[in-house]
């Protein structure tokens, strides 16, 4: 009775519909259409007038072209797998250095676990572009960070091998680097929700059962924080793969990821054709994995 | 007696736990003999729990020594201990099936893969589940959970197998099943149990000897006749069972029997305690189906009128709760042998007589 009356008004005139229809919408709106449009787009034909692409008339109706060039051009494959790779090696530094710290997280005393919680988030309290400039600053190489780096290298290895400074500007290492740095709380955040839910009486249980803690680490909390991993691992290579702003920032222009070789077709080129296809390759790239996730979902959703 | 002599098989010497200032378990000592089902009873907070998980090894001893089969257990980590716990909560792996959740034990044992087998197909058959092994532990039942959590602890042939709760998260239906099930998978494998649990009930009928515990201290060790027979103190006299206890002194002896003043029921006569003085304030204690309830005065050493002010009728008894002249309630039961209507049934606001033997009168001077 309590329930019909508190849920009375959601039922009642429809109000339910628009409150669960409204996300889609909004989806279909600013989501669904122009991705539409952009997979139209990419079938369409570079023309020299404005907007620079038009379908039938002087021009085929469907044009594969860009499809075409895409699996065949090694810019673009190149550009792919400099992605891939990059957004890969992000994702499993991110794993690694995240993965402890969300475990200590669970594990502090309470009292430490909001203070620290907040650590991780404060970085985005700070302007995204001023913390890439600020890695700049410390790579390039003129900077102390540098030039301790460099006396570090030059004392530990033979004469022959010493430099005047370590290259970190402009190369993948460095978008690595940033790319790890700007992604890590997208990692630590799902891993520190799924440790924190693990029952710690399963520890002691395997602990009693003969296990040393390594063992219950592997044995007992690595496998139940597999979720976990799987979720901050698709938040850190989603957007890594795609991303664009570190890339061009910190990154080496001569393999360029494939972000600023979308962002060069459409503004540098003007092919938008080119461009649209380039993209929605990225997202069937992207969209394979997070099926496999849902898959995945489903399969052990019953186990909780 | 020779067996006196020998070492007892755990032997728990003066342990103490202390929580910053708080202290937990203070100063106990207890043995256990091989083979026995020994409970630890009391409520919340008595540190039952707190004495079973250093005997797993999750906690430190702030003072004392335990020894298990003679051997000193300081410094002995829970994965090297031959104790093994069932935990209240049952703390089964969710990732992993009936199967390898018993054989989880075995896993860092250096015995043949085989033998592993063997043994996981052996606890499987000793709690009945070998139809469910391929199961998790989301889809069998509490009670079946309790039986993996049990086979799982006895897989690695524990010396003390650790019971905290075994049968709380059980409906009352279950865990009476349960229980005698517990007894004879414990005579089967002669492993010994030391059960932590709040509830008497559970405790004696387990248990060979209880250890009633308050406040971090043991207030009495014994089997469970001597425990709900012969409290040694008001704490363990109304924690076991229900009683009416009344302030008294001793008035004198006469015969082997110890004379009370008892100001709510006069003078009362009861089985001698040794060591008690003259004059010294005590506690008369008496459990409710020690009274019986006449309509007559009956031919008793002690006797007491009332008048019936509540009843309580179950079927095979009924609860009486009678007022003494003095004001005072006192608690009664009685057993309803007769079918139907029982002229000699005390009914509402009867006059009644309330008689009692000395010896089953209890004296306590704690």
């Amino acid at each position: 009775m309590s329930k019909a009356y508190k849920t009375g008004w959601f039922d009642r005139k429809g109000w339910s519909d628009i409150i669960i229809g409204l996300p889609y919408v909004w989806l279909v709106a600013l989501f669904l259409l122009p991705f539409l449009i952009v997979v139209a787009m990419s079938v369409a034909t570079k023309t020299p007038t404005a907007p620079p692409f038009s379908f039938g008339g002087d021009y085929p109706l469907l044009n594969w072209e860009g499809y075409e060039r895409v699996f065949s051009d090694g810019l673009y494959l190149r550009a792919f797998l400099t992605s891939v790779v990059n957004a890969a090696a992000a994702m499993l530094l991110c794993l690694i250095v995240g993965y402890p710290m969300a475990l200590g997280l669970v594990r502090v005393a309470p009292a430490w676990r909001n203070i620290l919680l907040m650590l991780v988030i404060l970085p985005f309290w700070t302007s995204f572009l001023l913390r890439v400039y600020a890695w700049m600053g410390l790579m390039g190489k003129n900077s102390w960070f540098n030039k301790l780096l460099t006396d570090w290298w030059n004392f530990v290895v033979p004469v022959d091998w010493a430099v005047n400074s370590i290259p970190m500007m402009h190369t993948n290492f460095a978008v690595v680097l940033v790319m790890v740095y700007t992604y890590l709380p997208f990692m630590i955040l799902p891993l520190y929700a799924s440790l924190e839910r693990l029952d710690t009486t399963l520890d002691e249980a395997a602990l009693d059962l003969g296990s040393r803690p390594h063992q219950v680490f592997f044995d007992i909390t690595l496998p139940q924080s597999v979720p976990g991993i799987i979720a901050g691992g698709m938040l850190v290579f989603i957007p890594a793969a795609g991303e664009l702003v570190i890339p061009t920032l910190v990154g080496n222009s001569a393999s360029p990821m494939i972000g600023r070789v979308i962002s060069d077709e459409f503004n540098q080129a003007r092919d938008w054709p080119m461009a649209s296809a380039v993209a929605v390759a990225l997202l069937v790239l992207m969209v394979v994995p997070t099926m496999l996730y849902s898959h995945f979902q489903a399969k052990s959703g019953g186990a909780k | 007696m020779p067996a006196a002599q020998a070492e007892p098989f755990l032997r728990i010497e003066g342990v103490s736990k202390k929580f910053g200032s708080f202290t937990a378990v203070s100063d106990v000592s207890l043995t256990v003999e091989k083979g026995e089902i020994f409970a630890l009873l009391g409520g919340s907070g008595c540190g039952k729990t707190t004495l079973l998980r250093m005997l797993a090894g999750f906690e430190d001893l702030s003072a004392g020594r335990i020894f298990l089969d003679g051997k000193d257990m300081a410094g002995v980590p829970p994965w090297l201990r031959p104790v093994h716990m069932m935990f209240q909560s049952y703390a089964l792996f969710p990732h992993m099936t009936v199967e390898t959740n018993i054989a989880y034990g075995l896993k860092h044992e250096p015995i043949s893969k085989a033998a592993k087998q063997d043994r996981v197909r052996e606890m499987l058959d000793l709690v009945q589940l070998t139809q469910f092994a391929a199961r998790k532990p989301h889809q069998i039942s509490g009670g079946q959970r309790q039986r993996v959590a049990l086979a799982r602890a006895l897989a690695r042939q524990p010396k003390l197998l650790l019971l905290d709760e075994p049968l709380a998260a059980l409906d009352k239906k279950l865990r009476e099943h349960t229980q005698f099930e517990l007894m004879s998978i414990q005579q089967r494998t002669g492993v010994t149990f030391m059960v932590v649990t709040h509830d008497q009930e559970e405790a004696m009928t387990l248990a060979d000897r209880i250890a009633v515990m308050d406040k971090g201290q043991v207030k009495q060790v014994g089997t469970p006749t001597d425990i709900y027979e012969f409290p040694n103190s008001r704490f363990v006299a109304g924690f076991i069972g229900s009683i009416t206890s009344f302030e008294a002194s001793v008035k004198g002896r006469d015969g082997d029997h110890l004379v009370l003043d008892v100001p709510a029921l006069g003078a009362v006569q009861a089985r001698d305690v040794p060591g008690l003085v003259e004059g010294q304030a005590v506690t008369l204690a008496l459990r409710p189906e020690k009274l019986r309830i006449t309509k007559n005065r009956p031919d008793a050493t002690n006797v007491v009128e009332g008048q019936v002010k509540d009843l309580a009728y179950f079927g095979k008894d009924s609860l009486y709760r009678i007022t003494l002249p003095s004001g005072e309630l006192v608690q009664a039961h009685a057993v309803n042998a007769n079918r139907g209507e029982d002229a000699a049934r005390a009914d509402w606001d009867d006059r009644v007589f309330l008689s009692f033997d000395p010896a089953s009168a209890i004296v306590l001077a704690e």
